[in-house]
């Protein structure tokens, strides 16, 4: 659209200066007042879960098992399953989500294979968790015979975060200049060097960032995991490659179901803990933006 | 920018490059490889379980029918019910989202102050990043008991609703429409704006007669997406509509959605092989279709509205 057509279509100014001035007054109100409602709704949220679970969260919790019984239930096992499934997505995520990344904005020329690459993770990232859920357990629980296992879940988790993950390190490294490429090209480095020792660096607070708030991301997932298994009444610390196992938001989803308000209750004791783990992750993701930065200066 | 330092055959003094560059290169195209071979096993394996769900019931029955029972005799697949309840739930949603988000980007962009940028947009963003099953509850346990049970009466409407659900996706949604029309705002350029004051326009003309429509496919884009993430929204959904698949578009009753039904299936004992088992995937395919073909869209305004402006 051009600047001739976007006022062509425009109404006329009016020609009353109180009444245009009103006007802009009344529709600055409104947003302000829409803003407003939003940040109301995530503070009452945030207050029916802390009022609803605070109480019931002691160190009993954290350390019990689930139970029939709510004031005896734990989620131990739950948050156990949580951190290993962080640990193995980060762990996969992190080398093939950069190699991914290094090669789409390093090495693949601009042409048509890099528009399909580059379109493909776009789209990626827009498919519904739930069809993860469903792709894992067709791949990883019939066809790879992982069973109903943690592994089987972390493997959907990680091709599930692995679009996010390339395109916040795609993004990290087009942010550095390409006179550093130059640079290193220009004291005879090959391609694979420039890429270790002038794009990696420099790019590293971006992807490391990137890569961190994808494990927080999956660890607040529960689609997935409903699909392939997660949703099992486990009362002991899950093996990852056999055996039943449980994650924390399925706990609470398990637990929100039950009619009893004790129930309720505890799912959002279980929520809490949910948003803590998210919480200290997104601070590690801070704290480690701004220790790699510190040495970048161009 | 890649015109200087794309990899040039030509220019390379000896033909044969050293090992660990041929390795380097070749793993880092395994792993880019990776993105592709999960968009054609995705794609496979939804198609051959749909194509054997096919084979027990027909295709027509399947689009037009008014009735789904699944788990209940005399099965009936007709996806009709899950797919109205689905656009429902999608758009209450954006009933909720494009007012708010655009509202609450147009304050960002054009009114306020970096200070109160800075401060506010982590904040939206958060409810972005609040775990779906954490809105389920928030609509299950405090949206209908709390206020939509006191405002329209117990009787109208019930502890599940397609309105809880919409509402709380529309929550989640809002961010999304917020931050990308924000971006797109940002992108008019500023001469538009200093063309538009000199003339004597006011702020708010300014906004609504020249950055906005200049601003309008990005806008747009924002939408299609946030209604694409409605779609495939699960565990908001799962908790708030309920597990009653009817056809209605009334929003106080209770529903099921498609991602709810997949859920809901796939929670009980379904052996592979079963009808339900294949149902999973048909259900699975139509929601994956839906979504891409918005994402593509979304792509394709997006792409152009990147070349607008020079």
């Amino acid at each position: 659209m051009s600047i001739a057509s976007a006022s062509r279509t425009a109404p006329p100014f009016e020609p009353t200066l109180v009444r245009r001035r009103v006007a802009g007054t009344a529709f600055a109100g409104l947003a302000v007042a829409a803003i407003s409602v939003l940040l109301l709704a995530l503070a009452l949220l945030l207050y029916d879960v802390l009022s609803r679970g605070l109480p019931w969260l002691d160190a009993d919790f954290l350390s019990g098992v689930p139970s029939r019984r709510p004031e005896r239930a734990g989620i131990l096992p739950a948050l156990v399953g949580s951190m290993q499934i962080a640990v193995i997505v980060g762990a996969l995520a992190f080398p093939v989500g950069i190699a991914a990344a290094i090669y789409m904005s390093e090495y693949s020329p601009d042409g048509r294979l890099s528009r399909i690459l580059r379109t493909n993770i776009s789209n990626l990232s827009g498919v519904p968790s739930v069809i993860y859920g469903i792709f894992g357990l067709a791949l990883f629980v019939r066809l790879a015979g992982l069973g109903f296992t943690l592994l089987a879940g972390a493997l959907t988790l990680t091709l599930l975060i692995l679009p996010v993950v390339i395109i916040a390190s795609i993004e990290a490294m087009k942010a550095v200049p390409d006179s550093q490429r130059e640079g290193a090209f220009a004291l005879g480095a090959t391609r694979w060097q420039m890429v270790r020792r002038a794009v990696l660096p420099a790019a590293a607070p971006g992807i490391m960032t990137g890569i961190i708030l994808a494990m927080a991301r999956a660890i607040g997932e529960t689609a997935p995991l409903v699909l392939v298994g997660a949703f099992t009444f486990v009362t002991f610390l899950p093996d990852p490659f056999q055996g039943g196992y449980t994650a924390l938001p399925i706990q609470v989803y398990q637990w929100a179901q039950r009619p009893q308000a004790d129930f309720q209750s505890i799912s959002a004791a279980a929520i809490i803990v949910v948003l803590a783990l998210m919480l200290v992750l997104n601070g590690l993701a801070l704290v480690i933006r701004a220790r790699l930065s510190r040495n970048i200066q161009w | 920018m890649s015109a200087i330092i794309a990899p040039s055959r030509s220019l390379a003094l000896s033909r044969r490059r050293p090992l660990t560059e041929r390795a380097a290169e070749a793993l880092l195209r395994v792993a880019a490889g990776v993105g592709v071979l999960t968009t054609f096993g995705i794609v496979a394996v939804l198609a051959v379980e749909t194509f054997g769900f096919f084979r027990e019931v027909n295709p027509i029955d399947f689009f037009t029918g008014t009735v789904w029972s699944a788990s209940i005799k005399p099965y009936a697949w007709g996806i009709l019910p899950l797919a109205v309840g689905t656009l429902l739930v999608a758009a209450i949603a954006l009933v909720v989202a494009i007012p708010f988000g655009l509202l609450s980007a147009i304050l960002l962009a054009e009114y306020a102050s970096p200070r109160v940028r800075d401060v506010v947009k982590p904040v939206l963003e958060t409810i972005a990043g609040i775990p779906t099953i954490v809105l389920g509850f928030f609509a299950l346990y405090f949206l209908a008991p709390n206020v939509l049970q006191p405002l329209l009466g117990r009787d109208v409407i019930g502890t599940f609703s397609a309105l809880s659900g919409g509402l709380v996706v529309g929550l989640l949604v809002t961010p999304l429409i917020a931050s990308i029309s924000e971006d797109a705002l940002r992108a008019v350029p500023r001469g538009m704006r200093e063309g538009a004051y000199a003339m004597g326009a006011t702020r708010f003309e300014v906004v609504r007669s020249v950055v906005v429509p200049a601003a309008l496919s990005g806008i747009m884009a924002s939408i299609i997406l946030a209604m694409s993430r409605a779609i495939g929204e699960t565990m908001a959904v799962v908790l708030a509509v309920g597990t009653n698949p009817q056809l209605t578009l009334d929003p106080t009753e209770s529903i099921q959605t498609m991602t709810a039904f997949i859920v809901q299936i796939s929670l009980g004992d379904t052996s592979q092989g079963s009808i339900q088992f294949k149902a999973l995937f048909a259900v699975a395919a139509v929601l994956f279709t839906m979504t891409l073909a918005l994402n593509l869209l979304s792509n394709r305004i997006v792409s152009r509205f990147r070349t607008g402006y020079g």
